[in-house]
């Protein structure tokens, strides 16, 4: 095995006894990149220069004993989470040339742990998209077959852990942007409690629903990623003060007794057969493993989606104003007012699903529109959440495919916006309750594309959902393949 | 037909905290442009606002010195507008949560107390502002100001003059100020009015159709939009016309208001509640924690001026206009004990020079010790109250304290009687035609006399002991 291909765990022990270096696997991870980025996209930019200096000091911190839980550990970021001094284009050319002067807390974080980067990871236009289409520098591919979208918006991210051009990364998640290209990609996909990892830095799409979260390449090293992601940051007003465990001690513990509820909203007509009985030979797996399965009800699942696409496009119709040309990233070359400038430079920055869903949400938040929408979408957005609380008085964990289909074809769904949204429809209501998702791999179909399962768990509780599968993991004997490129 | 007025203002007051409302950035007036900026208030992108709490405890002082009620919750809402002095694209403030509601203050209207409703007082952020440059077809954009913490202090419609509504924001003004929390400057904008105005047949009870006035930068100008506006609107219906609803700019050199956008132009906010922030909440122990840090305020400090000083009421507000000069009213009363003589120089002299120089009381060079000190000197007769005005002229030319001025210039009041009445008895000499006048029962002839001694004595004499020797020595 080439080191690019090992786990956090793996090379931790590789580096701590002295059997590698950091630079190795850096330069093992680049060669990598040099092999098969181009087929694959992963990166809208490497950081190799950066990384190999990392590397260095790693080494050096490794030998005098001061190295962090991520030294000389590759990681790629999303090109949404801001980087001190390096280009952060959230995949938009409206930011083609934004440089931040901060560096986002999750960067900090890993940063202080040792981690080297190894380049911001492409995505769709301001994380807007299920299928990293939409980015303004050009869709990545799926690693497991180059015809096929990683999923989205941070396909970058999945495709760069699953084709071994890093060995964990960075992510984020509004309405599955984690864990659905986790989920067609094959990786190990967590996407946090809103408020257990801090969104400062984070480029905003939709603020109540955002949260970061790593991708892995298993459970363990999700641990690991988290160890080093959680955490109230006083920068962050939503950030919440909750004691962070150690999220490793939950790896490998059993789940006897635990309640696996199943709900019927998420087993319906229309789910890929495929799909459908990998999730149910995973259910085998755990209930042979101590879990006892519970049907419960999320009933007001059908209003996610409607709700989610009032929300979601409201938030971000707002966050997205700062982009007027006035102060930073693209600006028009001409305009003869301040109108113009800032209508020629909105059109010309903003891709079409971003405009989309600006107008939509523009419309949510109108006058005398406000209350049919953005107020009742709020409304039931509590119930949602209530369902879950409900919920979780029965069961310890709620289970569920990640998608209803596994990797379509690029260019499958781009003209057709609704079918592109229900590819997140099992992912959403996670967003709309601020609770922890993990998708986790479950199986390939018989073409070769990898298929996830989700799993749920109450606010905070992501130790849980490694717990459980951790669990899975271990005992489901997934035949272990690798992307061939 | 007559009419009755109906305004109502909306006032934004900075507030004076060190920092800005969501960032570290420095609150300070002037500095090069953007130097007192970060990437928050740059609105830059990932970057998130984090409550200043120092704006809440501001913002609570003045809705308790309103009597408004302060909510147990309260939450900021996105006000979305684009203009280049708004870095986020939308402008942070509360909407259908503010901090307090349902207060008011007292005005004195024609001698009778009037409450003015105050609907509501919320905090947001303020915003930058734009830099012309005539040589050069571009603009630019100053964001220094951005994020500098206001309160906005919404009134009822219940102001029946522009004289009514100026007063109403020269009390808000003052308990601004007395409150420490806002420098009330008018002209540098960190005390702003808008206001809404409207008229109506007297008798009728719906409201007329108002217009929103903008862009007054005095106490002056708003009285004098107001006036112009209500004559506007009444000319307009009088002659069969309806008065628009809309935005008025004040043009101050033209003494007009302007239509600035019709109501079909106004803009759609699109407010909704901020996800990036959370609920304030406010419990009783930090109210009382806030009410104990009080002040005593304007009204409370004029009703014990009259109680305590028996000094006029007219007196007392003109002293407790400026807590400053409240202040130093009572450090003078403090170390002479003449309330009465000292609100005479105070509101006398002492406001001359500084109106007459556009002075600060704060900067004025004559203390209150050196007050006290003259007026100490009067009482105990060793100046006269005609020559303390000369006295008080020089403390305010050179600061130097009354004892040095007489000494400096010999001024001491002559009280000795001996010396007085020989200069009496040389003068009863040099005019012998007057005295006999006088003392066949031309009487009016004792001030020819009066002001002979004084000549004499080149003001110095006391005039009392004068009055008395005269008395004695004319009638022989």
């Amino acid at each position: 095995m080439e080191l690019n291909q090992l786990t956090i765990h793996e090379l931790q022990e590789k580096l701590k006894n002295g059997e590698t270096s950091a630079v190795k696997v850096a330069e093992s991870v680049f060669n990598r990149i040099n092999a098969v980025e181009e087929r694959v996209h992963s990166y809208i930019r490497l950081m190799k220069e950066e990384a190999m200096s990392a590397a260095e000091q790693s080494d050096k911190d490794l030998q005098s004993g001061k190295a962090g839980p991520l030294s000389g550990i590759p990681v790629a970021l999303k090109d949404i989470v801001c980087t001190k001094g390096i280009t952060t284009t959230c995949g938009s050319h409206i930011l083609h040339n934004f440089i931040p002067p901060y560096d986002a807390t999750v960067v900090e974080k890993l940063a202080s742990a040792g981690a080297v980067f190894v380049g911001k990871a492409n995505m769709d236009e301001f994380a807007m998209g299920s299928s990293t289409e939409t980015s303004y520098f050009g869709p990545t591919r799926n690693p497991w077959d180059l015809t096929r979208i990683p999923g989205g918006s941070s396909g970058g991210s999945a495709a760069a852990v699953a084709a071994d051009e890093c060995i964990a990364s960075i992510g984020s998640d509004t309405g599955g942007s984690i864990r659905q290209p986790a989920a067609l990609c094959g990786v190990v996909g967590l996407k946090p409690t809103y408020g257990r990892v801090s969104r400062f830095g984070l480029i905003a799409f939709a603020s109540s629903l955002d949260q970061i979260g790593p991708f892995t390449k298993d459970v363990e090293d999700c641990a690991i990623m988290m160890n080093v992601l959680a955490g109230y940051d006083p920068l962050e007003s939503t950030s919440v003060k909750a004691e962070v465990p150690d999220y490793r001690q939950y790896v490998g513990r059993d789940v006897q007794g635990w309640k696996i509820g199943i709900p019927k909203e998420y087993f319906i007509e229309g789910i890929d057969p495929e799909v459908s009985a990998a999730v149910k030979d995973a259910i085998a797996v755990i209930e042979k493993n101590g879990g006892q399965c519970v049907d419960i009800s999320l009933p007001h699942t059908e209003y996610c989606l409607a709700v989610y696409y009032i929300i979601a496009p409201a938030e971000a119709s707002s966050n997205l104003a700062r982009y007027d040309g006035v102060k930073y990233g693209l600006r028009t070359s001409e305009a003869r007012d301040l109108l113009e400038m800032y209508k020629k430079t909105r059109r010309e920055g903003f891709g079409a699903e971003v405009k989309r869903r600006i107008v939509i949400g523009t419309y949510a938040l109108s006058s005398g529109y406000y209350d049919a929408y953005y107020k009742k979408a709020s409304q039931v957005r509590a119930l949602i959440k209530h369902d879950f609380e409900e919920a979780f008085k029965k069961c310890d964990i709620i289970l569920t495919p990640t998608t209803p289909t596994p990797a379509f074809k690029i260019g499958e769904k781009t003209d057709n916006p609704l079918q592109m949204y229900l590819s997140d429809i099992f992912t959403i209501s996670t967003n709309l309750a601020g609770i922890p998702g993990m998708s986790v791999p479950c199986g390939f179909t018989a073409a070769g594309l990898p298929i996830g399962m989700q799993f749920l768990a109450g606010h905070f509780e992501e130790g849980k959902l490694i717990q459980i599968a951790s669990v899975y993991e271990k005992n489901a004997q997934i035949e272990k393949r690798r992307p061939r490129l | 037909m007559e009419f009755e007025t109906i305004i109502g203002l909306e006032v934004h007051a900075q507030l004076l905290t060190d920092t800005k409302i969501f960032c570290n950035c420095s609150t300070k007036f002037g500095g090069s442009p953007n130097s007192h900026t970060c990437p928050l208030c740059l609105g830059m992108p990932g970057v998130l606002p984090v409550l200043n709490k120092k704006v809440v405890e501001y913002a609570m002082k003045m809705s308790l010195a309103t009597n408004s009620n302060i909510n147990k919750s309260c939450s900021f809402a996105r006000k979305n507008y684009f203009y280049p002095d708004l870095p986020k694209g939308y402008q942070i403030s509360q909407y259908a949560y503010p901090l307090s509601e349902h207060g008011y203050i007292l005005l004195d209207v024609e001698g009778e107390q009037k409450k003015i409703g105050i609907t509501r007082i919320h905090m947001e952020e303020d915003a930058g502002k734009l830099v012309h440059d005539e040589h050069n077809p571009s603009s630019y954009v100053d964001l220094n100001r951005a994020g500098v913490p206001l309160i906005e202090i919404v009134s009822e419609p219940d102001m029946r003059s522009p004289a009514e509504a100026a007063d109403y924001l020269k009390r808000l003004h003052e308990i601004l100020v007395y409150l420490e929390i806002c420098d009330g400057n008018m002209e540098e904008g960190s005390f702003r009015c808008d206001a809404n105005v409207s008229i109506r047949p007297l008798g009728q009870k719906e409201f007329g159709t108002r217009t929103e006035l903008k862009n007054m930068n005095s106490f002056r100008n708003v009285q004098r939009a107001l006036e112009y506006e209500v004559k506007r609107q009444q000319y307009l219906v009088e002659n069969g016309g309806t008065v628009v609803q809309e935005t008025r700019l004040w043009d101050d050199a033209q003494g007009v208001t302007n239509s600035m956008r019709s109501k079909e132009e106004a803009h759609d906010y699109r407010y909704f509640p901020d996800p990036d922030l959370v609920p304030v909440i406010v419990d009783d122990a930090w109210i009382e924690k806030i009410r104990k840090e009080l002040p005593e305020l304007p009204l409370a400090r004029r009703q014990r001026f009259v109680s305590d000083y028996q000094i006029p009421a007219y007196d007392a507000s003109v002293l407790t206009a400026d807590k400053a000069l409240a202040d130093y009213f009572e450090e003078v009363v403090k170390l002479c004990s003449k309330p009465k003589a000292a609100s005479n120089w105070v509101m006398g002299d002492v406001l001359r020079f500084l109106n007459e120089e556009k002075r600060d009381i704060r900067n004025c060079p004559i203390t209150a010790q050196a007050l006290a000190e003259m007026i100490s000197l009067i009482e105990d007769g060793t100046i006269s109250g005609k020559m303390a005005k000369d006295i008080i002229d020089e403390m305010y030319k050179t600061g130097k304290s009354p004892r040095v001025i007489i000494a400096e210039k010999g001024m001491v009041q002559i009280t000795d009687e001996s010396a007085l009445a020989k200069t009496i008895q040389t003068i009863m000499d040099a005019n012998p035609n007057q005295l006999k006048d006088y003392r066949s029962g031309k009487e009016k002839l004792f001030g020819f006399f009066v002001g002979q001694v004084m000549k004499a004595t080149q003001g110095k004499a006391n005039p009392q002991k004068v009055n008395e020797l005269l008395k004695k020595m004319l009638v022989g």
